[in-house]
């Protein structure tokens, strides 16, 4: 293989943080920032569990372009998403929205700790048995504190 | 004729393994039969290594007739991925899982010594019968010793991501500590089918339980490295189903080793150790399952095969499903164990116990989210890393806060006011060095600044738990040399692990929160800022690799005008599967590192060449791999001390 096909073979396939490519940058470095941590709560919709940040899938780069036009259309972070929820339903945010459909994946470490806490607090409540002593016991109890006496 | 012998000797396993089941489960009333259980344990273990052996030098020799080394080795490959190749498909890897399942239960043979004759035995049986799902899988669902009929000229080798050192041993030790927590599983099938866990048993199941959660850390540590470098964005956990499979078994597996220490110590909590050690290898087996079955995707999924699934699945859902069945019928019967007030160590072991066990469900759940709103009919939804940061994070950052309260508390009845007043100097280290974080470091950042805190006072407070242990500052020298060398590997491996996480905290906060990114199109002679360094990129070549071809580019990396180093980043394309990598140039500074890659070609502005070269600066990035590798050597170098070997006091 000669070495400039190798080259363009290269360019079709390597994939490394797409998001860095200076030839998409916004040139406000604040609106830039702001997109970057918009992009990452973004999934790329064809791609194996990346963000919008990491991957340089074709899809993945129209995103990015519509959320700096956003960004740099002066739009905060909540609309941008909204408007992709809007069009790509709730699959895009890697962030699941805190709804009732959602509910059992938002709490379940809160109810989880609660349900321990319970738990402990039970264990806490129970006391070693202290059976009580019988007559004979008592007197021999008593015959024993005298003899330690002085 | 090696492979078939090799064939040959896998059948054979499972044939040993039934009967080291039979032998092993009836030996616990039959004393006669336990020594026969033993030699089955023994030789089920020879015959599956002599199977991987023979896969071995299938690999090593490029016999492309075995359909496994056609679809995953390559004449032109170096040995070492030749051999790692071996474990590098689903079939192989099911080989390697059997081998080391194995290979654990000979342990428990060769070195339970100390063991009850009927609890061995029954240790042996059941782990006799794992082998005996997991062989059968290998051998009638996964065979990696098949033929082809028409063998092919060349293999179809490895995916280059994976020639890499840290890859080949990656899953070695990954699944050393998975299986491993199979022995664990054993013993409490074993003490429920008896009907007793006490102190003893708890003492003869934590070296077991320290092996496997030290190795899978290793195991883990490694692949986290391996994506660092690898992937070429410098990032090291994605929260990746594949990742969290492998962490779910390491978060439960640390609640075990400290709530065996509760039911050893103190006879306490002995139900909920069993149901760790049956939960610990229920997650093994998650993992395997969701890695091979493709029910979720993932950035690096096995070769995925449905039909496997099912069967992992059907395999998981027999083992753990007998497991957690006898349980619910035996462990009502188990003895409670001592009272403890709120203030004693059990009680804060129970909470580090509780905080683990829900982040272990907040990430099963995580991972298993998606599917389940599929399944009951409502829209996909995506579970990603802003989640993780938003439930996991505050868990264990609660968890790390209480930690070093631990070992300065009391058994039974302890004053957390005492613990907290030798813990003031740690305290007041952190603060300072988190409020110095906050205000010296830019940009400015509170919830880092907090964690930098939180990792100087696990730090702290290991040293600080030591100090007191052989008291230092407070008796005269010769005593504090006598306590030193009489403390217990136990007691160091503990502060070691402590500190380790504590290291660990400081290099996740700090490289997450402050590393610094750049990236231009460079043509040679141009020049890119990267923080204070500058990275020039003096030329481009080309490398003959043995299995690939490269660019290579040439960038000294300098920090005003000072020489700092030369970094040789890579584009690496092999032609055996037509796929390409980056091998990324790494300078260590320290604790920090300059991560450069070289992207691809692309015109200038003049229109000549130009390659896209971007620079991360990690700050404390090596303390993210160090304060792991500190954990696992603290688990060893627990597992060597002898109070562990010693035998129990027997049973009354």
């Amino acid at each position: 293989m000669k070495p400039s096909l190798i080259v363009v073979a290269l360019a079709a396939l390597l994939c490394v943080a797409a998001a860095s490519d200076p030839s998409e940058r916004l040139p406000d470095p604040a609106q830039e920032a702001q997109a970057r941590t918009i992009f990452r709560q973004v999934r790329c919709l064809v791609c194996q569990n990346e963000s919008i940040d990491d991957s340089d899938a074709e899809l993945a780069g129209d995103l990015r372009r519509v959320v700096r036009e956003q960004v740099a259309a002066g739009r905060s972070p909540g609309q941008v998403k909204d408007f992709l929820t809007a069009r790509y339903g709730e699959f895009v945010l890697l962030k699941p929205a805190f709804s009732l459909a959602n509910a059992a994946l938002w709490l379940a470490p809160l109810i989880t700790v609660l349900i321990g806490l319970t738990l402990l607090a039970g264990r806490w409540r129970r006391r070693e048995p202290t059976p009580d002593l019988t007559a004979e016991e008592e007197t021999r109890l008593a015959a024993l504190m005298d003899e330690q006496a002085p | 004729m090696i492979t078939e012998l090799g064939a040959f000797a896998l059948a054979l396993a499972l044939a040993l393994s039934i009967a080291q089941s039979a032998l092993g489960l009836l030996g616990g009333r039959r004393p006669a039969l336990a020594g026969a259980g033993e030699g089955a344990a023994l030789a089920t273990f020879l015959a599956v290594a002599a199977a991987f052996s023979a896969l071995i030098v299938a690999f090593v020799t490029s016999d492309f007739s075995v359909a496994n080394v056609a679809a995953n080795s390559h004449t032109a490959k170096p040995l070492l991925y030749k051999v790692a190749g071996a474990w590098g498909s689903h079939e192989g890897s099911m080989l390697l899982w059997c081998l080391i399942l194995t290979a654990y239960g000979a342990a428990v043979a060769v070195f339970g010594k100390g063991l009850p004759a009927s609890l061995k035995s029954r240790v042996l049986g059941v782990q006799g019968l794992l082998g005996v799902l997991f062989l059968a899988y290998t051998t009638f669902a996964s065979n990696p010793l098949a033929r082809l009929i028409e063998p092919p000229i060349e293999g179809r080798s490895l995916n280059p991501l994976l020639q890499d050192p840290a890859l080949a041993a990656h899953p070695p030790f990954l699944y050393l500590g998975y299986v491993g927590f199979s022995v664990v599983f054993s013993f409490a099938v074993a003490a429920l089918i008896e009907g007793r866990v006490d102190a003893a048993w708890a003492r003869w199941v934590r070296p077991w339980t320290l092996a496997a959660w030290s190795l899978l850390t290793v195991g883990i540590t490694l692949g986290a490295f391996w994506a660092y470098y690898e992937l070429g964005w410098g990032g090291w956990w994605f929260w990746d189903p594949v990742e969290n499979a492998s962490f779910m078994p390491w978060l439960i597996g640390a609640a075990l080793l400290h709530s065996a220490i509760v039911t050893e110590k103190r006879g306490a909590l002995s139900g909920w150790t069993v149901f760790l050690a049956l939960a610990a290898f229920t997650f093994s087996m998650l993992g395997a399952f969701l890695v091979r079955s493709g029910v979720l995707t993932s950035v690096h999924a096995f070769a995925v095969d449905p039909t496997r699934g099912v069967l992992l699945l059907t395999i998981m859902a027999i083992a753990s499903g007998a497991g957690f069945a006898l349980f619910a019928w035996r462990a009502p019967a188990l003895a409670p164990g001592g009272v403890f007030a709120p203030a004693s160590r059990e009680s804060l072991i129970v909470l580090n116990n509780i905080l683990l066990t829900a982040a272990t469900a907040t990430v099963l759940l995580g991972t298993l989210f998606p599917l389940i709103r599929e399944a009951i009919g409502g829209e996909t939804v995506s579970v990603g890393p802003p989640f993780f940061n938003l439930t996991f994070v505050p868990l264990m950052a609660l968890a790390l806060m209480i930690l070093p309260l631990g070992p300065l508390t009391a058994w039974k009845r302890g004053d957390l006011r005492r613990g907290a007043d030798q813990l003031k100097v740690a305290a007041i280290v952190a603060v300072l060095a988190g409020a110095t974080a906050y205000v010296m470091v830019s940009p400015r950042k509170a919830m880092a600044s907090a964690g930098l805190a939180l990792g100087f006072w696990l730090i702290g407070g290991a040293l600080t738990e030591a100090a007191v242990r052989v008291k230092a500052f407070r008796a005269p020298w010769p005593e504090v040399r006598r306590r030193l060398t009489g403390l217990p590997r136990g007691t160091w491996g503990m502060t070691l692990a402590h500190a380790g996480l504590g290291v660990f905290t400081l290099g996740a906060c700090f490289e997450t929160a402050w590393k610094v990114e750049a990236a231009e199109a460079l043509a040679v002679g141009g020049q890119l800022r990267l923080g204070g360094y500058e990275l020039s990129l003096d030329e481009v070549g080309t490398v003959d690799g043995p299995n690939y071809l490269a660019e290579r580019g040439v960038i000294r990396v300098t920090r005003s005008g000072k020489a700092v180093c030369t970094a040789l980043p890579e584009r690496r394309f092999f032609p055996a599967g037509r796929q390409s990598t980056s091998e990324v140039a790494l300078c260590n500074r320290g604790l920090d590192q300059i991560y450069i890659v070289l992207g691809e070609r692309r015109a200038a502005a003049d229109g000549g060449p130009a390659w896209l070269v971007r620079g991360y600066f990690n700050p404390w990035v090596q303390l993210i791999f160090l304060g792991p590798l500190l954990m696992a050597l603290g688990g060893l170098l627990s597992l060597s001390d002898r109070r562990l070997r010693l035998a129990a006091g027997n049973r009354p």
